[in-house]
């Protein structure tokens, strides 16, 4: 195989088409052209491999996604169980199995049309496919809710590649996180399919209006109408994720182990998970901190929201999902050490504030992130600025110091030399 | 082109393309924004701008020589306010349902830097003729662009074009809508006018790659 590979790619070298034989070449095998000048240091930590190591701390969500489609549509149609158990009504195959029709479609189309853009890319550029689609192809169909329509998938993700990136000219270039602009413009074209309580459920579009109708509400958009006695979830629900979302947002548990992995795979930045923690759960308590001190009346539209617990932000909605595989993408974040923890603190503590206040949608997170990444060279820009005048100071003292006495500064420049 | 001669022609073919106010210049956004989700009103915003712009020019162009330098901005300011007032009170008067959809930015003509750009750049040194074809050429690149992005914001955001459904009844789930289409919202709002401004500019830059600036 890999020699068929190799053969094809020398077959096609210099002509048009090019590119697109490379790519299959180098998709799973390194090249196997050697520089012939000079040292190099080689290693197989390429791109590639830290797009494959993203994606491996995806699967188990994906997976997570698909008996939880499942389970979320059975027990939305027959009701709960009243004693959950996890073998008996969650891993079953018949969850396991909706879970794939429903979902597989999704990733297929996601990687189909965002691949074919990016090889129709490269052959007009005449330069190598980027890998910068595999995790995004990954992402989208993780954040978007189960029912999407194939085709708004399809536009989304057109526009996504070409807007959020090929203009910028490629991988690595992109202001804006793709995934994230994917689902920013479905969200704003189709509206009535990316909020709402028939969403988050398969079939539940389908049903509304029928006698079979069912529903399934995420917490924040029962917080968000005022009702919060009214859902049922317990914390290990929320922690878990036996709760409605988007496809794989809901466990907070699987997504904090890839987030581990991550961390140390050295894939993706603690300082930025860790900030975006502490971001959300500083602008929580300042909510807190308004109900237990009586600011907000219980009649106003904030209140269910702002009294949520502060810490059960991470557990519900997409907060932890856009923090560990979002946030921490490496091209549109920030650069600089101390710039990370600036630009990850912004986005925990703006995404609580978008859920608390937005009125149309209670999740705030791809929101948060994609201000962020518009901001994240400006903050570099300031932290790179300070640490020039720091040490623009510290040269100047420096320069004092020893003041140079004739005979001294001659003693010194015959050291010198 | 036996009636112009082919400098005059210039004058009006330029601004249709290669020196676009729109896409090349970058002037006049701001209405491009605002009020091209219909093509009704792109349209009627087009033909007020021709009109603003091609007897501005004159008039501007008549008075080039007696108007004080020092002073010029403010004449140039009166005459566009006179004539953005005529341009409101006939659509009051004859569109009432249109003006209001175009509410403030028939009165914001005033500050279209397309206009007080040619009256700077153009009128105060040329003749009358010169500068109405120059303002009619500009008037129109501006109005070819505002067509262009409201016919497809309009399409795609409404499925309407002039107001006339084109793709079928999204309520009664007719024509396209049978199929599952649906309307894109994101083209109603503005930023999607940016969006399609975008394209247009990048289409024209990469046909005609004289226009690309140094980086």
């Amino acid at each position: 195989m890999k020699e068929k590979l190799h053969q094809l790619k020398l077959k096609y070298q210099g002509k048009k088409m090019a590119p697109a034989f490379n790519a299959l070449h180098t998709f799973l095998y390194s090249p196997n052209e050697t520089t012939h000048s000079g040292s190099h240091v080689r290693a197989v930590d390429d791109l590639k491999r830290t797009m494959n190591t993203v994606i491996m701390a995806l699967v188990p969500c994906l997976l997570f996604g698909m008996f939880n489609a499942g389970y979320q549509h059975y027990s939305a149609i027959n009701g709960f169980p009243a004693e959950f158990s996890l073998f008996e009504h969650f891993l079953t195959w018949d969850n396991f199995w909706l879970g794939v029709i429903t979902i597989l479609p999704l990733v297929i189309v996601s990687y189909g049309v965002g691949l074919v853009i990016e090889f129709i890319f490269a052959v007009i550029k005449g330069h190598e496919v980027e890998e910068g689609y595999l995790v995004t192809g990954m992402l989208v169909p993780l954040i978007i809710p189960v029912d999407t329509p194939l085709w708004m998938l399809a536009v989304a993700v057109a526009f996504g590649v070409v807007i959020g990136k090929e203009v910028f000219g490629g991988t690595g270039m992109n202001i804006l996180n793709p995934a994230l602009t994917i689902r920013a413009f479905l969200f704003f074209a189709y509206p009535t399919w990316m909020s709402g309580d028939k969403v988050w459920v398969h079939d539940a579009v389908n049903l509304a209006g029928t006698a079979d109708a069912i529903s399934g509400e995420t917490i924040l958009g029962y917080l968000a109408q005022g009702n919060t006695s009214e859902f049922s979830y317990s914390v290990s629900d929320m922690f878990f994720g036996f709760i409605p979302g988007s496809v794989g947002e809901t466990s907070t548990l699987l997504i904090l182990l890839g987030g581990l992995f991550l961390i140390f795979s050295k894939i993706a930045s603690w300082r930025i998970m860790l900030s975006a923690v502490i971001g959300s759960l500083v602008m929580g308590l300042l909510f807190n901190g308004a109900v237990a001190w009586e600011w907000i009346p219980e009649y106003s539209k904030f209140y269910g929201l702002m009294s949520f617990d502060f810490w059960k932000h991470l557990i519900v909605g997409g907060l932890a999902f856009g923090i560990v595989y979002m946030a921490t993408d490496p091209v549109t974040g920030s650069q600089t050490n101390k710039g990370k923890w600036i630009y990850g603190f912004l986005i925990g503590f703006i995404s609580v504030m978008i859920r608390v206040f937005n009125p149309g949608y209670p999740e705030g997170v791809f929101l948060a992130i994609l201000l962020m990444n518009v901001f994240a060279p400006t903050i570099d820009h300031y932290v790179v600025q300070g640490n020039v005048k720091k040490r623009m100071k510290r040269l100047k003292n420096a320069t004092i110091l020893p003041k140079p006495s004739d005979g001294k500064a001659e003693e010194l420049k015959v050291e010198t030399v | 082109m036996a009636l112009l001669s082919k400098k005059d022609a210039n004058l009006i073919l330029d601004p249709l393309a290669d020196n676009n106010p729109i896409t090349i210049q970058v002037l006049g956004i701001c209405s491009a924004l605002a009020i091209t989700a219909e093509l009704k009103a792109s349209v009627v915003m087009s033909i007020s701008v021709l009109f603003v712009l091609g007897v501005g020019n004159v008039v501007i162009s008549l008075m080039r020589n007696i108007i004080p330098s020092k002073i010029r901005i403010i004449v140039q300011l009166i005459v566009v306010a006179t004539l953005v007032i005529i341009v409101d009170q006939v659509l009051k008067a004859f569109a009432y349902e249109l003006s209001k959809t175009l509410a403030v930015f028939v009165g914001l003509i005033i500050t279209n830097c397309i206009i007080m750009g040619r009256f700077e750049a153009f009128a105060l040194g040329n003749g009358p003729w010169k500068s109405f074809l120059d303002g009619i050429g500009n008037a129109l690149g501006y109005g070819v662009i505002l067509i262009i992005v409201g016919f497809f914001r309009e399409l795609l955001g409404s499925g309407t074009l002039f107001g006339i459904p084109v793709l079928g009844d999204p309520i009664a789930k007719t024509g396209l809508y049978a199929t599952g289409y649906e309307n894109n919202g994101f083209m109603i709002i503005p930023p999607a006018a940016l969006i399609v401004v975008g394209v247009i500019i990048w289409v024209q830059r990469s046909r005609n790659k004289a226009l690309i600036e140094e980086a």
